[in-house]
């Protein structure tokens, strides 16, 4: 389902080495996919990356449904292994950045990213799907987007104008003459820069990760002639082994997220010093 | 053929950090319905349920702690009850002790009263009963000799007197025997 007709997918084609045709290597094209339904042009199109990501979000709010919809003080099974994953993110993450009178509040929006980063994230090793969402910068980055606009406008709600500002800018009289310098690099980073790698680090590693287990595959693939098929072996070690590093790296990438919104939320929530 | 087609088949691809638009707004809806759902129904459900736990386990260890300070309450008022009781015995024997001892004092005191009076008294009938039997003898010896001197000497001496001087002497004669043989 590649963008480029003539490479389907590797195993779709008959390529092999020593065949005469070049190696299929993945690209940009392998996070590109035909529209399901609709029209590329007109922008009202529904393709494989967002019914991935509409799944992603029942199956998210089905396994909460079935633990939580009816919570027992003894919890079963699935309550339990529910229940741990809310406390994670609840202490975990929230408590610990934020503290608990603080942070309560903001719970379930962080409980909500996490599970939701998480999953897009998941997508990548689940057979048939087999693909991040979040390794489509539209999706990390509208969830970057809303994190920064909750953070920017608690913000201006806790300090007011001039404090958001100054909240915004670092502003600190003892830096004496390099307080403009400094503002100007702290505005920058903060409200530039901060969204932008917020978005991209999730991205950029799901991307790489999705290439890695792509290239990997290929290979294993393309290697299946003469003596390549000793070295396609190892390229299909490589394929489970980069699975369950990519299991690990979906997880830690979900918790890094989170904890930059809290700690964002954090900081805008912070007295000035 | 899709734009995207037409840019691969240029060997140009779309900036994989341009994001198109209706994946935003998917994405952007994909993530709304899921904070929606936690946040309105799934995440309140099992945060009662946690607080019903907690109270659950704190009303436990609450009731645990009611029982363990009653159980405590009861020895130590039961360890008081003992101790008075132990008190009272103790000083219920001291005071029987002193009772007997007062008692015994007293019985001791009254049967020496009685037996001086006893004594007394069987010293006052001995007296009386050897004055009595000293007079009948006295009497009764008086006789004898008178009838005895008489038979013996007849007639003369019935002179009342005289007789009555005779035997006297004779009478102070005995007793005075009788104190020198004791």
């Amino acid at each position: 389902m590649s963008a480029d007709p003539t490479q389907v997918l590797a195993f779709e084609t008959d390529c092999h080495i020593f065949a005469d045709c070049g190696f299929p290597s993945p690209g940009l094209h392998s996070f590109l996919f035909e529209p399901l339904w609709g029209n590329g042009d007109s922008n009202v199109y529904f393709n494989k990356t967002m019914l991935l990501a509409l799944l992603g979000s029942i199956i998210v709010i089905g396994f909460f449904w079935a633990a939580f919809r009816r919570p027992q003080v003894v919890p079963g099974k699935l309550q339990m292994v529910a229940e741990a994953g809310y406390d994670f993110v609840r202490r975990g993450v929230v408590y610990e950045t934020m503290g608990k009178r603080q942070g309560e509040k903001y719970v379930p929006f962080v409980v909500a990213l996490f599970f939701f980063v998480w999953m897009m994230n998941l997508w990548s090793i689940i057979p048939f799907a087999q693909f991040p969402v979040t390794s489509v910068i539209a999706y990390p980055m509208v969830l970057a987007l809303v994190v920064y606009l909750v953070w920017v406008s608690l913000t201006f709600k806790k300090h007011g104008f001039v404090g958001a500002l100054k909240n915004f800018t670092g502003y600190d009289k003892s830096l004496g003459a390099a307080l403009p310098v400094v503002m100007l690099i702290e505005a920058f980073s903060n409200l530039l820069v901060r969204p932008f790698t917020h978005a991209v680090r999730l991205f950029a590693n799901m991307f790489a990760g999705h290439i890695l287990l792509v290239l990997f595959t290929i290979a294993s693939w393309y290697l299946l002639n003469g003596i390549g098929i000793a070295y396609a072996g190892v390229s299909f070690l490589m394929v489970l082994v980069m699975t369950v590093f990519e299991l690990f790296i979906q997880a830690l990438q979900a918790y890094v997220f989170v904890l930059l919104t809290c700690t964002y939320i954090q900081g805008a929530l912070a007295e000035q010093h | 053929m899709s734009p995207l087609l037409h840019i691969a088949a240029e060997g140009e691809l779309q900036n994989p950090l341009v994001p198109p638009i209706p994946e935003v707004v998917i994405g952007l809806l994909a993530f709304v319905i899921v904070f929606g759902f936690l946040a309105w129904k799934l995440l309140p459900n099992i945060n009662k349920v946690l607080e019903e736990r907690r109270e659950a386990i704190e009303g436990g260890i609450e009731k645990a702690e009611a029982a363990q300070t009653e159980a405590q309450s009861v020895l130590e008022q039961y360890k008081a009850q003992l101790a008075e009781a132990r008190h009272e015995a103790a000083r219920l024997r001291q005071e029987a002790q002193e009772q007997g001892a007062v008692l015994i004092a007293e019985m001791r005191a009254e049967g020496q009263r009685q037996r001086e009076e006893i004594i007394a008294a069987g010293h006052a009938q001995v007296e009386a009963d050897r004055k009595a039997a000293s007079a009948a003898l006295r009497q009764d010896i008086g006789r004898l000799a008178t009838d005895l001197a008489g038979k013996l000497v007849g007639e003369s001496l019935e002179d009342h007197a005289r007789q009555s001087r005779v035997i006297d002497r004779f009478l102070d004669g005995l007793e005075e025997k009788a104190e020198a043989a004791r």
